[in-house]
This record gives structure tokens, sequence and C-alpha cells, in this order.
């Protein structure tokens, strides 16, 4: 054992440099020439590619640039979250309201599909076989068949309700039809306005006063109850500030007019039909996620809690959770990520997000390359932005080894 | 030591009692265990039973399975019509089954793509057994396409010449999900070793370029690209086919993901494999061919799986640029004047056929891991 440290061979760890040789036999000259060949061809091929499209642009008369992006757009475009008329508005704003209709989708498909994931998860960990076996009866059939022709499937169902005069009626104020669903709407007043500032400070006050317990805790063992406090500053507090300002709540009620609906939030049937499958499809993704995120916790740290005296839910809460996210939040970036890219199917149905719209103003300019182009882009920041956020969460939660 | 042999004896005599192993004892534990698990049951229970004969009722009892047709061809769905809402009508699938199957294919040769599916299914089940893991399969896949190949174009053998226009259905999203693969395959080989190429920073920098380009964006942009985009690229008057472009960017989609994988697999494999390479004074090429390569693939054999069965669903994607596969086909069939509004009938048979193709494969990978992680284990 001790003959090996003093081995003289094992005292200099790097082989004696030698200067570049001009020989097939020195790998560092064999690198170089493989990278220029390689480099080279592929360089090679973009250039010829570049100078065949810019040949059959002119052979085209297709333009080039981004000029067009202000140019009157003239495209109708049913679902805008921002001012937009098509005679006026330019391609520039078309195109940026298609990248709302997107996150649009994308972020209230992430939440929804989370939310339900992690039960459908949970639920196939039941104990109960029925509820466990019906998680994974739901789990092995959608993810087996093509999310677009599950997304027809809900278009069809949606187009398929009654007309707005028969619609249906499940609740006061709401109303299911082939136009959509029809919800009521708050009118939105300063009050409102204040009381959500209140609920922000609140929230900032409890989130203190839970580290001012912890503090205690750590020095006196006992800790003093959070609850109370959190549920006089989150919903007290707010609840007095709205109070106080007269109270305000008038929902503004759709009602029936001629054909259609006036009044209340609409969800257009495309949006209904693209959220909807979105959800369900990917959150049977998330629920093998969670699983196997909690499966992945040892039997023993589960028996460890109960032995510490813990309750089920605090068991959960404080023991397995924040080590099962750690196996959770990477797959998790990764069906986030497909989740946003998915929502591109919405050309399909007929839902005019980022694709469907540059798709529409491709056809009318024919400026194909730079439409393409604009796609990738926004895809690449929706992707980078959901990845830099995500692991920043992730070496949050990491686990800090001494 | 006397006294548990009795007992040992006495207890294989007398059976356990059946509230402690059986049936009742099974349902004690797993569905009655509890109050709120009790509650949870029954309200599941009551749930099914509803939905289960809403939907028998809808499919079999009330369903009308064929519709009367004149002697001209001219269909007469009243039947259809009549029981809209209550039942199902299967007529159209018995109507349009050959049509969403085949496409467009000429109707006295759809018995040269139905052999095509057949190939195919026999091109996964060959490749699924482990005894054909070996050179050789790369010979048998070869020689399988070149089959499809000759037995969908024809032109060849007494034959007639289909164009490729005329090809869809069922045959054409097994021909981009499976040629997507065979040929993205080698690509992603390449991409994966380049990525780990530590000598060769430029080209390492290239390919994870591609990767990550390929990986941020939808599948979508990549076929429109090959739909409008590519035709620009050519050189003047060279206008190459519509699927065979759609097939590149399948192609080069698919690779991009392929490569990841295959990654994972030069990843895992031990150091000590690499280095013993070096040792035995192999080149680089040599190396790879015969020490790694055949180890770290065999290593990704499941999560391949799960990637071919994500590239075939994938495929229903190239409706959007107007290719005529199994949903186009469907789509097509739906659209005609009689058979609107019996979307769900078919919806329903499409979704079997993916989902036998989808879970087949699945189930085997699954078992495939599980076989791997249990001798990594040992």
């Amino acid at each position: 054992m001790s003959g090996a440290t003093t081995d003289p061979r094992m005292n200099s760890r790097r082989p004696p440099s030698r200067g570049f040789e001009l020989s097939w036999s020195d790998p560092r000259l064999r690198a170089l020439v493989w990278q220029v060949v390689i480099i080279g061809g592929v360089a090679g091929l973009i250039w010829y590619l570049v100078s065949n499209t810019m040949t059959n642009l002119q052979v085209r008369r297709i333009a080039t640039g981004f000029g067009f992006l202000d140019r009157v757009a003239g495209i109708p475009i049913g679902e805008h979250s921002i001012d937009y008329d098509p005679a006026v508005h330019s391609y520039g704003r078309a195109i940026w309201i298609g990248v709302l209709n997107t996150l649009r989708v994308s972020v209230v498909g992430i939440i929804l599909s989370t939310i339900l994931g992690t039960l459908v998860g949970i639920a196939r960990l039941s104990k109960n076989w029925l509820l466990s076996r019906l998680a994974a009866v739901y789990v092995e059939t959608i993810r087996d068949i093509p999310l677009l022709l599950q997304l027809f499937f809900w278009y069809a169902v949606v187009q398929g309700l009654p007309a707005p005069r028969a619609s249906l009626h499940p609740v006061e104020g709401v109303f299911l039809s082939n136009r959509g669903i029809k919800v009521p709407l708050l009118e939105w007043q300063d009050a409102h306005s204040w009381a959500l500032a209140a609920f922000v400070l609140g929230w900032i006050g409890t989130a203190s006063w839970a580290r001012m317990a912890t503090r205690k805790q750590e020095a006196t063992g006992i800790r003093p109850r959070v609850w109370p406090a959190g549920l006089a500053l989150m919903i007290g507090f707010p609840v007095l500030v709205w109070a106080a300002l007269g109270a305000p709540f008038t929902l503004e009620m759709p009602v029936l007019r001629g054909f259609n609906f006036v009044g209340g939030l609409t969800i257009s049937p495309e949006y209904g039909a693209l959220t909807l499958g979105l959800v369900l499809y990917t959150a049977s993704y998330t629920a093998e996620i969670v699983r196997s995120g909690i499966l992945s916790v040892a039997t023993g740290q589960w028996e460890a809690a109960g032995a510490l005296g813990l309750r089920p839910g605090s068991v959960m809460r404080l023991i397995v959770l924040p080590q099962a996210l750690r196996v959770i939040i990477p797959p998790m970036t990764s069906t986030y990520l497909s989740l946003a890219k998915n929502s591109s199917l919405a050309v399909a149905i007929g839902y005019q997000d980022v694709v469907s719209i540059i798709n529409t103003i491709l056809n009318q300019t024919g400026q194909a390359v730079e439409g393409i182009a604009m796609i990738m882009l926004v895809y690449l920041t929706i992707s980078v932005s959901i990845s830099l956020f995500m692991n920043w969460y992730n070496a949050r939660i990491a686990l800090v080894e001494r | 030591m006397s006294s548990t042999t009795i007992g040992a004896s006495s207890a294989t005599r007398t059976q356990p009692p059946l509230l402690v192993a059986g049936p009742v004892a099974w349902m004690r534990a797993n569905l009655f265990n509890s109050w709120l698990s009790t509650a949870v049951t029954l309200a599941l229970i009551y749930i099914i039973a509803r939905s289960l004969i809403g939907f028998v009722d809808w499919a079999f009892i009330n369903a009308v399975w064929t519709v009367p047709k004149s002697p001209q061809g001219v269909i007469d769905p009243s039947d259809c019509r009549n029981i809209k809402g209550v039942g199902a009508c299967w007529a159209v699938i018995g109507d349009k089954w050959r049509f969403i199957l085949f496409g467009r294919y000429p109707f006295d040769e759809q018995w040269r793509a139905g052999i095509c599916i057949a190939l195919f299914i026999g091109l996964f089940v060959v490749s699924a057994m482990r005894r054909f893991w070996r050179k050789e399969l790369a010979l048998i896949w070869i020689a399988t396409l070149f089959v499809i190949g000759v037995l969908m174009w024809g032109g060849v053998l007494g034959l007639a010449f289909v164009p490729q226009d005329s090809w869809g259905g069922l045959p054409m999203t097994l021909i981009l999900a499976t040629f997507g693969l065979a040929l993205a395959f080698p690509l992603a080989i390449f991409v994966a070793l380049g990525r780990r190429a530590t000598t060769l920073p430029a080209v390492r920098w290239l390919c994870i370029v591609y990767i990550e380009l390929v990986r941020g964006v939808p599948l979508i942009s990549v076929l429109f690209m090959a739909s409008v985009m590519f035709p620009l690229f050519m050189p003047v008057g060279l206008n190459p086919d519509k699927l065979l472009r759609a097939q590149l960017g399948i192609i080069l989609f698919g690779a991009a993901y392929l490569a990841e994988v295959i990654r994972g697999g030069l990843q895992a494999l031990p150091k000590g494999q690499y280095e013993a390479a070096d040792a035995l004074g192999l080149t680089y090429w040599q190396k790879m061919r015969l020490i790694i390569l055949p180890q770290a693939l065999r290593m990704v054999i499941p999560p391949m799986v799960n990637n071919f069965i994500g590239s075939f669903k994938d495929t229903s994607l190239v409706l959007i640029i107007g290719i005529f596969d199994l949903l186009t086909a469907a789509k097509v069939a739906l659209a005609e004047p009689v058979w609107q509004g019996y979307s769900t009938e078919v919806y329903l048979v499409l979704a079997v056929i993916y989902f036998v193709f989808c879970y087949s494969m699945s189930r085997y990978s699954r078992g495939l891991e599980a076989e791997f992680g249990r001798s990594v284990r040992r």
C-alpha cells in the first residue's frame, strides 16, 4: 500500500508536455482537423441553403425583413386580451396578442394540470383499491392516445352542446352552449383593488410572522401559533378594508339577448376545449411524476416521522414532501415545457395562439422565413423562462449538503 | 421445538378463518378499511355503474349498426339521425373503415397497404424479441423497409404504380413513425457522441445548439418549416415531395430527443469501460463500435421505446400540414355530408387503434425496465 504512494511514476500526474507536431498521430492535430472539417461542412451547407433561399425569394418576388410588422393586419381575432381592431392595428400587435393567448393557455394549463395530476398521483397510491385502480386506468388510457385526437374530441363535445337558446344551465348565472361557457363577472371597483393590496400586505405579514415563530421555536422549543395571525392578516384585514370602502359587490350576469349572450365572462369553445384537453393529457404525466416522487421517499422516513409523534398531515408536509419534491421538480420542468409547446396544437382547432396567427400572416405575406423564426423565438423564450424559473426553484429546495 | 412442530402441522390442516384471509377480508382491507374509504368506495361504485350503464346503452343497446344503402350507392342515414344523442351510429365505421384505414390508396390495391401494416407489426414484434438483438437486426430492418417501399409504390413485379399523393391512413402513420425512427437513429448516435466529445469543443457546441434548439420549439414549427421553408432551401426548380419534407422534419426533430436518450446511456456506462477500451489501444471508432455503443444502447432500450411511443403519437400532427395520415383520413371521412356529426364514434375507434399500439409498446418497455433493473441490482 505504502509502496504505491512512493512509486515515482505516480508523482508526475501529467504526461510530459510535447511540442505541437505536424503528424497524424498527434491527437491535438487530429482534433483540430476534425473540427475544421465538420464545422466547415456545416457552414458550407448553411451557406448553400441561404444562397438558394435568397435566389428563390428573388425569383418569387417575396420581400424580406421585418418591415411587414408595422403594416395593418386585417386579420380578425376572436379573443384578444388587449385592444385590437383589424382595420387599424398592425401585424406586430396581432402577433403580440397571439403570444398573450399562448401564455393564457399555458399558465392556466400548468396550474390546473399540476393540481389534477397531484390529486391523481396521490389517488394512485391510495389504500383504497378501487380509487387507485381508477387513477391507474385514467393515467394509462390518456397517455396512449394522441393529444391532437383528444383535442378534436373535446372540441366536438363542446360544439355538440345545445345552441344558446336551449343552453344548459346548471347553476344560476352559468350557461353552457355551443358558443362557449358563460359565467358571471365581478364588476371590478377601487375597493377590490384596495382589498387585493391588503391581501398582499397580509401575506407578507404572515410570512414574517411565520419566520419569527420559527426563530422562537429554535430558541425555546415552543412554536407560537401561526394560523390565527395568518387568518386575521390574510382574510380579516382585506375583508375589513373592503367593508370600510362600502363593501361593493355587483355581479355582471350573462343575459340571453337574441341569438347570443350579453355580459358576463366568456370561455370560448376553442379555449375551453384546448385547456381541457391539455390539462387532462398533461395531468396523466404529472400524476406519474408525483407518484414516483412520493414512492422515492424511503418507508423508514414515514415510520421515523410517525415515531416522533407527528400527525399524518405534518408527516406529509414536513418530512415526505420536501424530500419528494427534489425528485419531482426536474421531470416536472420538462412536463411544463411540453405543455407550453403542446399548446401550439391550438392551430388545429382554431384557437388563435401565436402559431395560428403567424401562420395566417405567413400565408398573407409569404414571408415564411421571418414567420417561422418568430414562432421559434417565442417558444425558445418561453422554454428558457420556464427552465430558469424551475432551476431557481430546484436550487432553492435542493438538499444542502455539508 | 416439538411444540412448534405440532403447531405447524395443525396449521396445515385447518384453513384460516374466512374473515382473515378471504375475499371478505380483502374487501375489508382494501375497500372499507375506514369511514372515509367506505364513502369513497360507495361513491365510486355509484359513478362507475352509472357511466358504464350509460355507455353500454349508447354503444350497444341503442346503437345502429348498419343503414340501408340504395342500389345506386346512396346511403340513407335517417336511422342514425333518429337516435342521435341516445345511441351510437356504428354504420359510419362500417361504411368508412377502408377509407379511414387506407386513405385514398386505390381500392383494388389496398391489400398491399394491408400487408404493409402486417409487415410493420411483424417488424416491431421481431425487434422486441431478445434473440434478435444483434447486428443482423439492422439488416432485417433495412430489408423490411425496402419491401414496404416496393409494396407501397409498386411499379415493379407487375404491381401497379401508386404515387405518394395517394398514400394514406394507418400505413402512412406507421411509415412516418418507423422511417422517422430508423433514419433518426444513426443521426442521433453521431449527435450524442458529438455532444460528449470533450476534445472537440466546436463540434460539441454545434451538437448542443442543435439539440437544445430543436427541443425548445414545438414539432409544429418544425413541420411548418418543412412545409414552407424547405422549398425555399432547394435550388430553383427543384421541389421535393411534401411527404419527403414532412418525413425529413420528423427525422430532424426526433433525432434531437433520441440523442439525449442515447447520451443518457453513454453517461450511465461506468468510466472503467472507456478506460479499459483505451488501455487496449483501440481507436476512438473501434472503442465506440465494439465496447461502448453495444452496452450503452442496450441500456437505453426502454427509454427508446418510450421515445418511439411519443413520436408515434406525434405523427398525428402532420394533419396540420395536410399529410394524409390516420387522423387526417378520419377527419376527411367525417367531412362527408352524410356522416357529419358522428365524430364521437370515429374518434373512439381511432383512439382504440392508437391505444393498442402505444399500450402494448409501453407494457413491453416497462417489463424490460423491471428486468434490467433486477439485473443491475444483482
